[in-house]
């Protein structure tokens, strides 16, 4: 059972969270004052979360949930209850933009045929039973358990959707980089384009194991920076621009312990379009 | 100056393996991908003994891990594999395969919770069986990325990054893992426990 009131303004992120027994739910109980936004539920066991917004205003709704006293049948029938959400929709394999040789010679049809169906799929099949699982667990330290496998697989679906968007068949403009504000970007911050492309293949050659390299927007420098991530790790710390997956499944069959030669090649079928796109919507 | 490591030759022709490990693959993971570990090592060790502020040895400590654990990996590993010519895949009786059973239940189920183990690593590393220095256990351990094995003696190593075995098993890792079963090289895996077990090493 849960409750749950609307809030004007909008809800805020919640910062502090108030915990109280089941046996200190109860209605009627007042609403906080209109700039205090919080929501109440239950979960199964009835232990009640209160998301409460930074600062002083947890003191108050403090003082509001110790008035919370009646017992928990006398809830007032206004209130809906409604069932915490349990297990998200599920994820799927998003399609390829392009045909699975369209990035010939650059990447060869076999590895954008078992990178697709085979890694990538393994990746939105593991979060799947990952999130299931996650959902279905009351313990928390079964979900603490859960978190590397949502971290593995969710980064290996983020990652990979990202990557197949940002790769684009020669016929569809892959590899050309308009002028516009991303060169100009890429000039600014970077001296040429030339001199990124170097420096962002240098920097993912040199990850020490699996991972990704990344073209990323900081929204704290303002700057477009080469970022890598180990393993699935997503980026997180900047807004993702391009990104060049680096496991050696990416790049073995044809390239062999090469890598250099599949950095080089990449660039051929790298979507500036889409990379400009992000950009923009980043540096907004 | 610290000598220089070499890259050590392979104790078998490099189709010795077959059809296990194919000899496209030992042909590039020997004289490629262990090569340039041998040789960045060598770099990183040459640059370190001419480092003069602790700032500088530290920034080298990632090059070090990584290739000094690189080329020990391998050693280990070239070691620890054998062509079935070679007895590569029979474990005798002995005392090696009294502790597998003692602790594993059985050769079987220590193969498959190996295999398992090793498959779930989240990314490129080594599946180990160890033994435990302080209990004198063996027990099935992974490392990430070039991590060498520190916490137990190395018994019976296995790469699992994708160079080891993807030209031949594409993503399919788990035959990989239960092809290798076949050129295991048990007699030096034995010669490691007994000798870990006389606590030479530890």
């Amino acid at each position: 059972m849960s409750l749950q009131w609307q809030c004007t303004p909008p809800l805020l992120i919640f910062r502090n969270k108030l915990t109280l027994n089941s046996g200190d739910l109860a209605a009627p109980f007042h609403r906080p004052r209109d700039h205090m936004c919080g929501r109440v539920m239950t979960f199964d066991r009835g232990l009640v979360d209160v998301g409460l917004p930074s600062g002083s205003w947890s003191n108050a709704l403090a003082r509001t949930a110790t008035m919370l006293s009646i017992a928990r049948n006398s809830l007032r029938p206004t209130i809906n209850r409604m069932r915490v959400a349990r297990s998200a929709s599920l994820h799927t394999l998003p399609e390829l933009p392009y045909a699975y040789n369209a990035l010939e010679p650059h990447i060869s049809e076999q590895i954008m045929k078992l990178h697709h169906m085979k890694h990538h799929q393994t990746y939105v099949n593991g979060l799947n039973a990952a999130e299931e699982a996650y959902a279905k667990t009351p313990s928390m330290k079964e979900k603490i358990a859960l978190q590397s496998a949502l971290k593995f697989n969710g980064g290996g679906h983020i990652n990979h959707s990202l990557f197949w968007k940002n790769l684009s068949p020669v016929n569809e403009d892959g590899g050309k980089l308009p002028q516009g504000p991303l060169k100009d970007a890429l000039e600014r911050d970077f001296g040429s384009v030339d001199e990124f492309k170097k420096r962002f293949n240098a920097a993912t050659a040199a990850i020490q194991g699996s991972g990704w390299g990344w073209l990323g927007y900081s929204p704290a420098t303002q700057k477009l920076e080469i970022v890598t991530t180990p393993n699935q790790d997503p980026l997180i710390s900047h807004a993702p621009i391009i990104g060049v997956d680096i496991w050696e499944h990416a790049f073995y069959l044809q390239y062999h312990n090469v890598k250099a030669d599949y950095l080089n090649a990449i660039w051929n079928v790298i979507n500036f379009k889409e990379a400009e796109h992000r950009f923009l919507e980043a540096a907004e | 100056m610290s000598a220089q490591h070499t890259l050590p030759p392979l104790p078998y022709a490099y189709d010795a393996l077959e059809p296990h490990i194919s000899r496209q693959i030992m042909e590039l993971h020997h004289t490629k991908h262990h090569q340039t570990y041998v040789n960045a090592l060598n770099a990183a060790e040459i640059a370190y003994a001419k480092a003069s502020t602790p700032k500088e040895r530290i920034a080298l400590q990632a090059a070090l891990r990584f290739n000094g654990g690189g080329h020990i990996n391998h050693s280990l590993f070239w070691e620890n594999l054998a062509p079935a010519s070679a007895n590569g895949g029979v474990l005798r009786d002995g005392p090696l395969k009294e502790a597998i059973v003692s602790t594993f239940g059985s050769v079987e189920t220590f193969q498959n919770t190996f295999n398992t183990t090793t498959a779930g690593i989240q990314g490129s590393g080594w599946g180990w069986l160890g033994l435990n220095p302080s209990s004198k256990r063996l027990e099935i351990v992974t490392t990430a990325n070039q991590d060498p094995l520190l916490s137990h003696v190395p018994i019976i190593g296995v790469d699992i990054w994708e160079h080891a075995f993807y030209l031949q098993y594409l993503n399919v890792k788990a035959n990989y893992l239960k092809a290798i079963w076949n050129v295991i090289n048990f007699e030096e895996a034995e010669r490691r426990y007994v000798e870990a077990i006389n606590g030479s090493r530890l």
